[in-house]
This record gives C-alpha cells, structure tokens and sequence, in this order.
C-alpha cells in the first residue's frame, strides 16, 4: 500500500473509451487556436495558406501511420462519421451494380445502425457471427461473398475485448473476390502495424481521441488503387476532394496528425510495455481470485485491452465498489443507458455473466503501480462480495 | 504574422477570442469520454450542458433544441437530408445547402437586385411544389450581409405545409437572432465565424419535430448525432456564444465603419458599386465592385500590402468561379469577378478600416483610371 499513496485517483483505466490527450500533441495544436487562425479554404490570402500547409502536413502523418498515400486520407468529425460515410457512401454510390453488404456482429454501433439503415433502403445485409475468442471464421466469410456483394466491414481491434481480426487474411480474400473491404481502425491505429497496402485494405476508419488526440476529429482512408468511389454524406463546398464539405479544423487536424506521428514512432516500444502490464495483471489476478473468465483471444489481441467476467458477482454493486478505478463495463457509448453488451452476447457469455463484466483499458499513462493498486482493489472487492454473497 | 496586418475576412473565419483559447486548452487537458459514468466523464458532460445553454440564450432556443455537430455544413446537410422532403431553397444559399438540396430539388427562389429573397415568387413556388417541401432561407448572407425576410418567409412556407430551415451561420453573433420568434423549425450554426473554434456548429431543432439522424451509432446528442463529443471545441463554442452574446451592443460602430469605408470608396471611385447596399444588411459586410480589375488581381495587391480580404465564400481550395450570389442579383460574369468581400469582426478596429480604403484608393488609381 506504500506505493500507492501517491497515485492519482480515480486511476483511469478507460483507455478504450477515450484518451487523454498528450502534452505533445496539445502543443502542436495550441499555435492554430491563436494566431494561425486561417480558414484553411482561404486561397487569396497568407493566414488561409498557412493553415492549409499545416493540413496537408497533418494528412501526411496519416497517411504514413498506415502506409497510404495522402491524398487517400480524408478528415472527418470521427470514426462515427468515418464509418458512416464508408459504408452509406460505398453502398449509395454503387446501389445500382451491387447490393450486398457483409459485416460482423460485434461491430461498432455506428457501423451496425449504418448497414441497418441500408437494409431498410432495399440493401441485404450479412452479419457474420464470431467465435468464442470474437474472431471471425474466414470461411464464414467466404461463405458469404457473391457476386452481388460490394463491401465486407470488419473492424481491425474490437472495442470491448480488443482482438484483432486477421485483417491480411480479410483483405486478401475479398481482394480475390473484387469486394472492397473496410475497416474500423479506431481501436487499432497506432497501435498495432498496419498497412493498408499489405493487408489489401479499400477503406480504413480512424479516430483522435483514441490515440492520444483530440476528439471531434478522424480521418477516412479511401482507397485510389483500386479507386473507391463514395457518396458523399456531408456536401457544400467540396472540400476533401468533394467527398466531405465543411471547414476543416486546423487545430484538430493538427493534434491527429502529431498523434499519428507520436503513435507510430512509439508503437513497437509502447506494445512491449503494455504486454508486459497485460501479462502481469493477468497473471495477478488469476492468481488471486478463482473463477475469473478473459473475455476474447487472449493472443489475437491487442494488450491494452483486458475485458473479465466474475461468476457470481453483481456487476454494478462491483462498479459501485470501484470507484477509486475509472473503468467501464462496456462501450462508453453503452454504458450511460446500462444496455448490456452485445458483444460478450455474441461470444456466449450468458447475459448474466455479461453483466458481471469490466473492461479494463490501459495505455501510454498507465504505470506499473496503477495496475498494481487495481489488482489489489479489484481483487478485494471481488473477493468481499463473493463472500458477502455466500 | 506581423501584428500590422490587417485581417478583414471574418466572414470566412473568424479569430477564436482568447477566453476561448483558454477554454479550449482547458478542456483538451481534462482526460473523459462524455458519455463514460465516471468522473472526468461527468465533468465534460457538465460543461458540454453549459455550453449547449449558451448556444441557446444566443439564439432564443431552449437547450433541449440545440444539437451540436461538425460545423455549419454538417447541421444544413442534416437539416436538408434528413427532412426527407422536395427542398426549395433560395438562389443565395450557402453551398452547403444547396449541394444537398440538388437531388430533391422543388425550386430555386430568386432574390431582387437588392439581393433579397422574393415573397411573392416563394408563395408561387410553394403553391406549385405540389407536397410539402422543407424551405430553406439563409438568416444573412455571407457575401453581401443581406438580411432576409425569414420570419415572413417561415409564416409563407408553413401556410403551405413546409418545414422551414434557416442558415443562420453568418447572422450569430452579428445581429440579434431569435429563434422562436423567426418561426422556423431549424437552423444551422457555426462557431468559427462567431470567434469560436472550427469544427464545431449546431442545428437547433424545434421541440417536438421528429428529425432522424444524419450519423448513426451511439446514442450520443439524444440519439440524435452519433459520434464522441468534440468536447472542448463544443465547451469552446459556448464560451464564443456568451461573448457573441454580450458582444452584440460592442459591434454596433461596424455598421458606421463600413458606412464610411463606402462613402470614401465613392468619392474616389464613382464606378464602384456595393451590391445589396440598399437592403437591410449585416453592419460587418461589404460586397464592393471595382469595375475593370479582376477580384484576384485585387486581392494580390492588398495581400503585398498586409491586408486579408476575400473574393467570396471560401470553399474548395484553388476553385475560382465567379460568385453565384452576385449572379442572382443580376450582376453580369465581370462584376462578379471584380467583386471583393469585405468582412469585420469581433476584434477589428477602425484603424483597420482606413488602413482598406487607403489601399483600395491607391489600387483604384493604378488599375481602374481608364
């Protein structure tokens, strides 16, 4: 207990929800909310010349994070609207060859209710179950695809229990099968390697605030070889090269862009780190409680993300009991309504054990003596409320 | 950029006010995901709620009308699109209303010479739409500062059936707007025009009008605009509209300022021409035609003598197509592409104002004297 005296509580460990934003990328941006206030669209004079410098630069350093060309990377408000745009725009955009779309069941919310609202306007709609690690069977998929078929949507890390899908394998079987295959990288951008070349991605979706940005902003990689064609959700002015209007947002583009650079640079250093922390929680709280379930492929996963069940326990009296720990049970988008989680559903995790669940995030911030004391708190509690309960 | 520059381009953006600054470096420093239950969540979802009660005193709306989204054109393509209905739009909107109305296109409204929107033309075309169509008709105008008939043209389109939208992007926080007494259903907003950040505006939605969403997802903004909260551009955007607000009174001398700006252009120019100068405009704008010199040569000249002006709305880079706002109010190809947007702010001065009619009148000598 000595260690943890001089740790910041709550100790955040939310990381999944949302990051906090780094020192350095707060200072990239600070010059663009002062005296670089330009309208980046301003073409007759020197503050709008200055501010498009610093977006193209910005949408080079995305571009390079996942190995694309710039003028592939469009700026969004988020990876909400990323996907909205990718799969509404892809679809509407070629409506009249190809009315097929395939995703997954543990999707993000906005690309769920995307391809619902495209089944409504006519579309069908494939939802690809997973296994009991949330991965999805490559056959499943192949299985799936027809000729009518015009884009596959999986996401690269899942939200919840963070397992990576096998994206190359993905890519390479809709490539083969000409189907545009997109993912939500949101989770998965600076954090594992990508590489929208090697991995024969069409479309990749992106977020700030989950890599150390700022919120409100996120990118699209669009795809020119092959070249996709999307309609757009947002017009007007035709910025973004007409695929979505709107005055860009300097400062914001800014931060994602010294975020990508900031991720990249630091990620293979950064996975090692958190694997360690990874390994260690997961080796400590085995040890001291009986009966607690990983949710997710414990190796296809990304180490910032620990996601357990506890048989036997009440999962909001055990939230309740959390409070020096900034944890979630679910998707933060979720858990202000206490909607229980379809993805833990969609491994088998029966509801009421779904329940009884936390995610755990770590990330860049998170030290040793943070996991440290969560261990100790979340193996107490667990421990005082199964007791409490027998 | 040296401090005697002169930036006279509000309407495109606006410098953020420094309290702003101070907000949004505030809010970027606090860690929290809005919609997580936990402390640094509920901190930010606090001063989001404050900020939509800014936005909402600004305009006369009620906070539980003010839905927050990307900017202005995300709120007019929300607006348009998810209506759902034919739109008739005025010929002067924003091209972020008229992109999206194009595929459900009703009409087109022409406006006067003055640049005015007209009545009686509204009533025909919504006589003959046949179905209900949402109206749309901008609040001012971000070429010419012409202010519309909108409280007329709301009463005009729901005689009819409509719902109406207004653009109220360049009318915040230049004039007093009210939301409830227009009469409309919804308008748009923007932050980065009023001294706020970019990257974030509003549309405010009439309570009780049932619009679907635009992005899809998470339940955030009442189920009604999916995506995480851009939360310290949002608590930014509130802090810009409580100083808009009381900042109204402070821009009153821009209306006197530009008034002499036009007196002194006239004098040494009788040729020069300010479209929409007759009809009720923004006291910030000013349209001005220098016959025989093209907007780009002019705008050269003035950018070498540290001055920031515009040839009009600043969309897609390196596009340069002659104003279709000007067009409308009967300009020919040439006065169009002679025409300068001059725009005041928050934090203009009037040593700025003649530090412009100084550099246009030497311009004017050394191109426009036959």
């Amino acid at each position: 207990m000595t260690q943890s005296a001089n740790i910041k509580r709550p100790v955040y460990l939310d990381y999944q929800a949302t990051t906090p934003l780094d020192p350095r990328v707060l200072e990239a941006m600070m010059p663009f909310l002062t005296d670089k206030f330009g309208n980046p669209h301003s073409t007759s004079h020197s503050y709008g010349w200055e501010a498009a410098a610093a977006v193209e630069r910005a949408r080079g350093q995305v571009a390079e994070l996942i190995g694309a060309a710039p003028e592939e990377i469009i700026f969004t408000s988020g990876a909400t609207e990323s996907n909205n745009l990718a799969i509404k725009g892809a679809a509407r955009f070629y409506r009249a060859r190809r009315d097929h779309l395939v995703t997954v069941v543990s999707e993000h919310k906005c690309v769920r209710e995307s391809c619902a609202a495209l089944e409504r306007e006519g579309f069908r709609v494939t939802i690809l179950p997973v296994n009991a690690g949330g991965l999805i069977e490559l056959d499943q998929l192949a299985e799936a695809l027809d000729e009518h078929t015009l884009l596959v949507s999986v996401m690269a890390v899942n939200n919840e229990i963070g397992v990576i899908q096998p994206l190359a394998d993905i890519g390479r079987l809709c490539r083969e099968k000409r189907v545009f295959f997109h993912t939500d990288a949101a989770q998965a951008a600076g954090k594992i390697p990508l590489d929208v070349r090697a991995m024969a991605i069409d479309m990749m979706s992106l977020s700030g605030h989950k890599i150390y940005g700022p919120k409100g902003v996120g990118a699209l990689f669009v795809g020119h070889r092959p070249r996709v064609r999307l309609e757009p959700l947002i017009s007007g002015g035709g910025q973004e090269a007409g695929l979505r209007s709107g005055t860009l947002a300097p400062h914001q583009v800014v931060g994602l862009g010294e975020a990508c650079v900031l991720a990249g640079g630091e990620m293979a250093d950064e996975a090692a780190r958190l694997e360690a922390l990874f390994d260690h929680f997961h080796a400590g709280l085995t040890a001291g409680l009986p009966d607690v379930v990983l949710n997710g492929d414990a190796g296809a996963r990304f180490k910032g993300n620990l996601n357990y069940s506890f048989p036997g326990v009440d999962g909001e009296m055990l939230l309740a009991r959390l409070r020096d720990l900034a944890v979630s049970s679910g998707a933060a988008c979720a858990s202000a309504s206490g909607e229980s989680s379809y993805v833990l559903e969609a491994l088998g995790v029966a509801p009421g054990l779904a329940q009884a669940s936390l995610r755990i995030g770590l990330g860049r911030f998170t030290t040793r003596a943070e996991v440290d004391y969560a261990l100790e708190t979340l193996i107490r509690e667990v421990r005082e409320l199964r007791a409490n309960h027998a | 950029m040296s401090a005697s520059r002169v930036y006279l381009d509000y309407n495109a953006s606006a410098p953020i006010r420094p309290p702003v600054i101070d907000a949004v470096a505030d809010a970027l420093r606090l860690g929290g995901n809005p919609s997580s239950v936990h402390h640094e969540g509920r901190r930010l979802r606090g001063l989001i709620e404050k900020a939509r009660q800014a936005v909402a005193d600004l305009v006369g709306a009620a906070p539980e009308e003010v839905f927050f989204t990307s900017g202005g054109t995300e709120a007019n393509n929300w607006a348009l699109r998810a209506a759902d209905r034919p739109a008739l739009v005025s010929a002067i909107e924003h091209a972020s209303v008229l992109e999206p109305a194009r595929a459900r296109l009703a009409g087109i409204i022409p406006v006067s010479r003055d640049g005015l929107v007209e009545e009686e033309a509204a009533v025909r075309q919504l006589a003959a739409a046949g179905a209900p169509v949402v109206l749309s008709v901008m609040l001012a105008n971000n070429e010419t500062g012409v202010i519309q008939p909108v409280r007329r043209l709301a009463e005009l389109g729901h005689e009819h059936g409509a719902l109406v939208h207004c653009d109220a992007v360049q009318a915040a926080g230049k004039m007093a707007v009210d939301f409830a007494a227009l009469g409309v259903d919804m308008m748009s907003l923007s932050a980065h025009k009023l001294g706020g950040p970019p990257g974030v505006g509003a549309l405010i939605i009439r309570a009780g009008l049932d619009l679907p969403a635009l992005l899809l997802g998470g339940g955030q903004e009442r189920r009604r605009r999916a995506g995480t909260e851009a939360a310290a551009t949002i608590i930014g955007f509130g802090v810009a509209a409580e100083l808009a607000g009381e900042g109204l009174a402070r821009l009153a001398p821009l209306a006197d300022w530009r008034d002499w700006m036009e007196y002194h252009l006239k004098l040494a120019a009788p040729g020069v021409r300010f479209f929409g100068a007759r009809a009720p405009r923004l006291g910030n704008s000013s349209a001005i035609l220098m016959p025989g010199v093209s907007a780009q040569t002019q705008l050269m000249a003035l950018d070498l003598e540290g001055l920031a002006l515009s040839a009009g709305a600043a969309c897609s880079s390196g596009k340069v197509a002659a104003s279709a706002v000007l067009r409308a109010m009967g300009a020919d190809a040439d006065e169009a592409a002679n025409t300068l947007r001059f725009s005041m702010g928050w934090n203009s001065a009037r040593s700025d104002v003649e530090r412009f009619v100084e550099a246009w009148c030497v311009l004017y000598d050394r191109l426009a004297q036959p």
